[in-house]
């Protein structure tokens, strides 16, 4: 049997529901301002910093939220032309961030790099640093979407009545930020490739249950943890990976959830 | 071609003002000085977005207690022009006044909220604003719409929609309300009831009204002054004279009922002078996302 709480586990366990909180009211502005292409996008951006921070000989984590920060910052400007659809722009940089992060991976030629635990993350091998990161940046971030919270529903319900009433366009651009620092955090965790699941699935799981915005954000951290519960206690003891383990059981939620949520409503 | 032309020297360096294509006053209505009782005046108001000017040399006075409806085809910068009164998209030239006493109530043209965001009518009116919920109650009563204070905005009808928004406006306790296109998605009945409750929130508080309409013969009946606008101001007045003037004629009557037709009908494209198509307002287009 398991020996709980062996020091892994535990820095696991805390990593991931750490996250699970953070992600959740953040993860609902996602899915309500259709922006799970972005934060894509943003993670796809976190292997050049991998890259980037491998060269440079600085901490890797500082590496890669600095480069999901530029990112964010090019996708507002992008944001701004309006000759093709945001989707198409974003594609654009989605796939040179991608393509060069693999690129300056395979030049920089570090200690060797496991490119794998970074597209997939490994929540077993978080370390005490990590947890500091998550804990500190988390909660940094996690504070400030929740006050920001009135004003970012508005923008995500109407943009130009919001700005017209007096809420600060300027928000979205700061959410963009606030969503890369998010990104960059939970990357080690999960990895590139799984790291919107932990923000939009668990909004999703949540959304046919909720009659109110902050219902929802707090049905879907509830979600987050209990998936993260199960995809540990499933990782652990059937010896599978554990940010994919926690992912399957919150797109299984989602699932039921959204099945039941359309059943209802006929 | 000649028009375009002197569009472009009124943009001069020098930043001198100038008229726009000479604005035909009609009725003999012209904007003159603000008065005490202007709730908010543009002035000479442009904006160019790339080759075409939207804007070119606007003036409008909004006066307390007075209904104004903006008309004016498809493309010809009605939206841009009440984004440019709101201040939540800047001229190239010319200015706004909106006196410090001016509370303004808005309503989008389009407010399609996306069904991931659960949020009742109740939660939307109280959202942003500190209000009681008697205060929401009466609002929504003023509208006539207090029976769907606890639906999904999500699934409301247009024309529910767009009475919880000026419910909400209300909540600002607004001496001026500006309305985008209320009737958008309101089927003719329902129109006509709409116009009737906007001219009884008028007469009970006094407000100042800028109502945004491509659909004419309804709106006309209610408003003290009717501006056709298309880029330029065609021409401005009481409802029956500007029906009678000939640049309104030009815009709405050459192609008579059936452009009425069209405007009523389709709203995906508009047509210009010519008859050729051109697609939806890009100015619309440009208004959205982020």
């Amino acid at each position: 049997m398991l020996d709980w709480p062996e020091p892994f586990i535990l820095r696991a366990f805390l990593a991931a529901v750490g996250l699970a909180v953070i992600a959740a009211p953040m993860g609902c502005v996602v899915v309500w301002r259709r922006m799970s292409y972005v934060g894509e996008t943003l993670a796809q951006a976190g292997l050049l910093g991998v890259a980037l921070g491998l060269a440079a000989r600085i901490d890797l984590t500082l590496a890669v939220v600095v480069a999901a920060v530029v990112a964010a910052g090019t996708l507002v400007l992008i944001g701004r032309q309006r000759m093709v659809p945001l989707d198409s722009a974003l594609g654009l940089m989605h796939h040179a961030t991608l393509s060069l992060g693999i690129v300056a991976i395979a030049v920089a030629k570090g200690p060797a790099i496991d490119l794998m635990s970074y597209l997939f993350g490994d929540v077993f091998a978080v370390t005490g640093s990590d947890l500091v990161w998550i804990y500190a940046g988390g909660a940094g971030v996690l504070s400030l979407v929740l006050y920001l919270w009135t004003p970012l529903l508005r923008l995500s319900l109407h943009d130009d009545l919001a700005i017209a009433e007096g809420v600060d366009p300027r928000l979205r651009a700061a959410f963009d930020l606030l969503l890369a620092v998010v990104i960059a955090i939970a990357m080690k965790i999960v990895g590139i490739l799984l790291v919107m699941a932990f923000l939009v699935v668990p909004a999703v799981a949540a959304r046919p249950a909720s009659e109110t915005p902050e219902r929802m954000a707090i049905l879907a951290a509830a979600v987050a943890i209990l998936s993260v519960v199960i995809g540990l206690w499933l990782s652990l003891s059937s010896d599978i990976p554990g940010g994919p383990s926690i992912v399957i059981a919150m797109c299984a939620i989602a699932a039921i959830s959204l099945l039941a949520g359309s059943r209802r409503q006929r | 071609m000649s028009a375009m032309q002197s569009v472009r020297n009124g943009r001069s360096p020098t930043g001198q003002m100038r008229r726009g294509p000479s604005p035909c006053d009609c009725g003999g209505h012209a904007e003159s000085e603000p008065t005490g009782d202007t709730l908010i005046s543009a002035r000479d108001l442009w904006l160019r977005r790339g080759e075409r000017d939207i804007i070119a040399g606007v003036d409008l006075d909004i006066r307390q207690g007075e209904i104004v409806t903006l008309i004016g085809p498809n493309g010809a910068g009605k939206t841009t022009l009440v984004k440019l009164l709101l201040g939540i998209a800047k001229p190239d030239r010319g200015h706004v006044i909106r006196p410090s006493s001016t509370r303004i109530g808005y309503a989008p043209q389009r407010f399609e909220v996306d069904p991931a965001i659960p949020m009742t009518v109740e939660g939307f009116l109280r959202l942003g604003t500190e209000v009681s919920p008697a205060a929401v109650a009466t609002a929504l009563a003023e509208v006539g719409a207090l029976r769907i204070k606890r639906q999904q905005l999500s699934r409301l009808s247009g024309g529910e929609t767009q009475r919880v928004l000026i419910a909400r406006a209300l909540l600002r306790h607004p001496n001026l309300l500006i309305l985008d296109e209320p009737a958008r998605g309101v089927d003719f009945s329902g129109e006509a009831e709409l116009y009737e409750m906007i001219g009884r929130l008028r007469d009970r508080r006094q407000l100042g009204v800028l109502l945004v309409s491509h659909d004419l013969h309804v709106v006309m009946a209610k408003s003290d002054r009717v501006i056709c606008l298309n880029g330029h101001v065609c021409c401005s007045g009481k409802p029956e004279d500007v029906s009678q003037h000939p640049e309104y004629a030009r815009i709405f009557g050459a192609q008579g009922a059936l452009a009425l037709g069209v405007y009523r009908h389709h709203h995906d494209h508009a047509h210009d002078l010519t008859g050729e198509l051109k697609p939806i307002s890009d100015v619309e287009a440009q208004g959205r996302g982020s």
